[in-house]
């Protein structure tokens, strides 16, 4: 068990697997039971992996329809053009295995079988990011969203806990084409306490009001940021917090708000500072010829230390301690 | 087995129809897959004209057979059939791979009506017919999914992988078309990336296999017709020997002619008059063990 592991009860279920790094990988949220709800009423719905369906919780829908769930075994990008096939006979595929594989490996067959075609195909990425630390560059996905959002007709979402998961999910049912579906590694603490039902693709969630600073961010860095807000608060600089959960489309009337409301704005992700949502949102800052005081928070361009997720996210100051320092630096001219 | 003489002259002339309209459609792109095409014609015909149970006045029909070209560089001889067939009028082939139209060398689904996924990227399209196949299977519909791939385009693993999966859902619904036309673009399969014992290896993942002569038009009927039902449990594969070529002496087996330019005036007359079996021209096959590279 890693140290930034939050006990909870589905950790019992990675002992039927009896495979220790599966255990840790287990998400105490999940994908798969909300399909599986969704799935009772939208018999379009069909679930697939990759032989991950116990470290993703896929099974959650097997459980309950399994004659809608497929395990294609490790071949990522045979599930990837499965699933688009399946999409073109009317069905609504959510596949799900690890960010680094859907983001990066299946970036072509994503491309070519599901977004040229403009299939509905749901990427369901889990464990983003750096979060599988120590398992290394390989389980790491710190590329996908750079890449995803280069991909005409891809719609790329981010979700930070369950709640809003649950919220992209449900939007996902009748939003056109395909998908890409960030998530942690289901670890994540809560942000939002009701269920959001004003939930709309495209549309960034104002967290927290502020007048001195915004940091938008999203995804996993939703938490540590709101927490970052409260400590800059008592340092004296007024926070604002956007939950910019989809990159594309992008929510561009907020991100031009947080530059003329704010007068300072900070991105923080989970991702490569290069290509990624400090990319996207400095594209819509320049494309508007603000010159308005930036900075892109994340990991730079480099492979990452091996170490657990809390010690790489103390590392590159990600976590609530380390965004408070940056962004307190930041706002002060340094 | 012998097939009626009326059909068999029907999809004769067909298969002539897919290599002339081939040929016609390079002069407006000016440049265009002729021999890979070539090799497929007696299949295309065979499936098109006498097989597939569609319907093209419902080109969404749910319960239309499907076909998935995976080698999609040979879409150039299923436009014309598809117009032909009246999924839209022949003369929107006029625009064929001019600026803005909805004829590439390869299929996009989103802008031809009739094409039932797009395709281009070798190896993908047996995984997209895997996924045709287990719709099929979740909502008990009958309907069968043909996937035509090359012999080339076998190296690519993800043919595989979908093969593995056919076999593990027991995809009796899905057929396997091999053009086993023998050559890539560097030279013979076998000296490029050899996949043979190719009716072995499909086999041992679990497919019936049938080998035939794919330019055999009683072989091809005869075998397409004897397929067992779609609620089998095991996923079907036919390896057709063709030639890559077939049908003008000089493009056979000769990689030159992967992909070849316009043939106009007195040229295009006598390679139409060859294509209709009524002239021939001498074979120039491509030395066996030599590669592009050599």
């Amino acid at each position: 068990m890693t140290s930034d592991s939050k006990p909870s009860s589905s950790d019992t279920r990675g002992g039927q697997t009896s495979d220790r790094l599966v255990a840790e990988a287990m998400p105490s949220f999940t994908a798969g039971e909300i399909l599986a709800r969704l799935g009772r009423t939208d018999e379009r719905i069909v679930c697939m992996t990759a032989d991950l369906k116990y470290a993703n919780r896929s099974s959650d829908f097997e459980t309950e329809f399994p004659h809608r769930f497929f395990n294609v075994g490790i071949a990522e990008q045979n599930m990837v053009t499965v699933a688009a096939g399946m999409a073109s006979c009317g069905k609504l595929p959510y596949i799900f295995t690890f960010a680094s594989y859907l983001g990066i490996m299946c970036a072509e067959a994503m491309r070519t079988a599901c977004a040229f075609t403009n299939m509905p195909v749901r990427f369901v990425s889990t464990h983003s990011g750096m979060s599988m630390g120590y398992y290394g560059t390989s389980h790491h996905a710190l590329e996908d969203l750079g890449i995803m959002r280069t991909i005409a007709n891809v719609t790329v979402v981010s979700a930070a806990d369950t709640v809003e998961l649950e919220a992209v999910l449900k939007a996902s049912l009748t939003h056109e084409g395909p998908m890409y579906i960030r998530l942690g590694r289901g670890r994540d603490p809560e942000v939002y306490t009701q269920p959001l039902e004003d939930f709309q693709i495209g549309k960034a969630i104002r967290v927290r009001e502020g007048r001195d600073l915004t940091l938008i961010t999203a995804g996993t860095e939703l938490r540590p940021a709101l927490d970052a807000a409260e400590e800059l608060v008592k340092r004296g600089i007024d926070t604002r917090v956007v939950d910019l959960h989809s990159l594309v489309p992008i929510d561009e009337d907020e991100v031009l708000a947080a530059a003329g409301e704010t007068g300072a704005v900070m991105t923080v992700e989970e991702h490569n500072v290069r290509g990624g949502l400090g990319s996207a949102v400095a594209e819509v800052l320049a494309d508007h010829r603000l010159a308005v005081k930036f900075k892109r928070h994340g990991v730079p361009n480099e492979y990452v230390p091996v170490g657990p997720p809390t010690s790489l996210y103390a590392h590159y100051q990600l976590d609530a301690p380390g965004i408070t320092e940056v962004a307190e630096a930041f706002v002060n001219g340094a | 087995m012998t097939i009626d003489v009326d059909l068999r002259e029907r999809l004769q002339e067909r298969a002539q129809f897919i290599r002339i309209q081939t040929v016609d459609l390079i002069n407006i792109a000016r440049n265009g897959h002729y021999s890979s095409t070539f090799s497929a014609a007696e299949l295309f015909s065979t499936l098109y004209y006498h097989t597939l149970n569609i319907d093209p006045k419902q080109p969404d029909w749910p319960e239309r057979d499907r076909f998935v070209l995976s080698k999609g560089h040979a879409m150039i001889g299923v436009y014309p059939v598809l117009a032909d067939l009246g999924y839209f009028d022949a003369s929107e082939l006029e625009t064929y791979t001019r600026f803005g139209s909805a004829f590439a060398d390869h299929a996009d689904m989103t802008r031809c009506v009739g094409a039932d996924f797009s395709n281009g990227s070798l190896g993908h399209g047996l995984s997209v017919g895997v996924g045709m196949a287990l719709a099929g299977r979740t909502d008990a519909l009958d309907y069968r999914v043909w996937v035509m791939t090359g012999d080339g385009e076998l190296a690519e693993g993800m043919i595989w992988e979908a093969a593995m999966t056919a076999r593990q859902y027991k995809l009796g619904n899905l057929v396997w078309l091999v053009d086993k036309n023998q050559m890539g673009l560097d030279g013979y399969t076998e000296d490029v990336m050899n996949i043979d014992p190719l009716d072995e290896k499909i086999a041992s993942f679990g497919f019936d296999v049938r080998t035939i002569d794919g330019h055999d038009l009683d072989e091809i009927v005869t075998t397409f017709d004897a397929l067992p039902p779609t609620s089998g449990d095991r996923p079907q594969a036919i390896i057709a020997n063709t030639i890559k070529g077939k049908g003008v002496g000089h493009m056979e087996l000769n990689p030159a002619w992967h992909v070849g330019g316009p043939i106009e005036g007195d040229a295009y007359d006598a390679l139409v008059s060859e294509i209709r079996g009524e002239t021939s021209t001498a074979k120039d096959y491509w030395p066996r063990g030599k590669t592009m590279r050599d």
